[in-house]
């Protein structure tokens, strides 16, 4: 195959994949039929249990038993968490968090 | 237009750091693999998955074959089947946006639209949700050109930058959690997250967990109140 070709084939198979399963639900229940309820009771609680999920998600990767055990995620979601029951501003929340968290991996648990 | 683009503006300003960093990871790894800035931009606009573009990285450097690739991209990135149904008329609000509202609906621009309630009007509503949408893809695709170009060059250490994220889910967790009264969503999708990570290890607890998630949700669907929600009370 063509040099440039494969590429540019390889990203559009890529994009229209991703595409694909964004589209799933659009396609069984966007159209002009009537959405059941179920799905409308779905879609209204789903969010907080994904949000849940996600953050689970971004924490997989991180080894409980070995060397850290997961210290500066936990502290760094400790502080995060904490700023934001207390003054509830998301830049500062994140912001925080994150700069505790990059200050614990390169210079208290290196 | 101004106010609400201001407003998505503000509201988008987390995930503006954490893909600035993320999608210069992945221009990085681009570069790394021999690829230059056009093709990182390419797959910043048309793909746009942190995921999904670090694994077609890897696949391009082997070479592997597309059927390889159409078919990894849509096991990576099955979660985002799952994404849709909280947007399924809401998305029309967009009007004619509303294909591209679908593209974009990375996991961040899902949690942020999920932390924007939606108000009475319609039009504004579409207005705001779509500059949200394609703020994020902007900040994704600099991201990916700052990392192609200058990646290695940047002197300070970034190393943890991308706990970001982690701290954006972690806040609108909790926004989540005080606006609605019922928890029960919570404890299901932590849960089954949880025990599906212990089972099925990280590679692949995701899909199972949402499955998971969305059958017990059906399942208790009477037990948990809707109108109690204070987001419900508000639109």
């Amino acid at each position: 195959m063509n040099s440039s070709l494969y590429p540019l084939a390889a990203i559009a198979v890529a994009g229209a994949c991703t595409f694909a399963t964004r589209l799933v639900p659009f396609a069984i229940f966007g159209g002009k039929r009537e959405v059941p309820e179920t799905v409308t009771r779905l879609g209204k609680v789903l969010p907080a249990a994904i949000i849940a999920t996600l953050v689970v998600y971004c924490l997989k990767d991180v080894s409980f038993v070995s060397s850290h055990h997961g210290a500066p995620e936990l502290i760094a979601i400790a502080v995060t968490a904490a700023l934001h029951l207390w003054k509830r501003s998301t830049l500062l929340s994140i912001g925080c968090g994150t700069v505790c968290y990059m200050l614990l991996i390169q210079h208290v648990f290196i | 237009m101004k106010a609400s683009f201001g407003f998505a503006f503000k509201r988008t300003l987390p995930v503006l750091f954490g893909y600035l960093f993320l999608g210069s990871a992945v221009g990085l790894l681009f570069y790394k693999a021999g690829y230059s800035l056009v093709w990182a931009f390419l797959a910043g606009v048309l793909v746009y998955a942190g995921s999904g573009e670090m694994l077609l990285v890897s696949l391009l450097s082997c070479s592997a074959p597309l059927i390889t690739i159409a078919f990894l991209t849509l096991i990576i990135n099955s979660r985002h089947a799952f994404y849709g149904l909280s947007f399924i008329d809401r998305f029309k609000n967009a009007k004619k946006a509303y294909p591209y509202m679908i593209f974009s609906l990375t996991d961040e621009t899902y949690s942020i639209l999920c932390s924007i309630p939606e108000k009475g009007d319609r039009e504004k509503d579409g207005r705001i949700i779509f500059f949200s949408a394609f703020l994020d893809h902007m900040y994704w695709i600099c991201g990916t050109i700052i990392g192609s170009l200058a990646g290695r060059l940047l002197s300070f250490n970034w190393a943890g930058v991308e706990f970001s994220m982690t701290a954006l889910f972690v806040v609108i967790f909790i926004e989540q959690w005080k606006n609605y009264k019922s928890h029960l969503p919570v404890y299901i999708g932590l849960g089954s997250s949880v025990s599906c990570l212990l089972a099925f290890g990280a590679s692949g607890f995701i899909l199972p967990s949402l499955i998971i998630t969305v059958s017990l949700l059906i399942i208790l669907k009477n037990k948990i109140p809707l109108e109690n929600s204070k987001l419900q009370e508000a639109a």
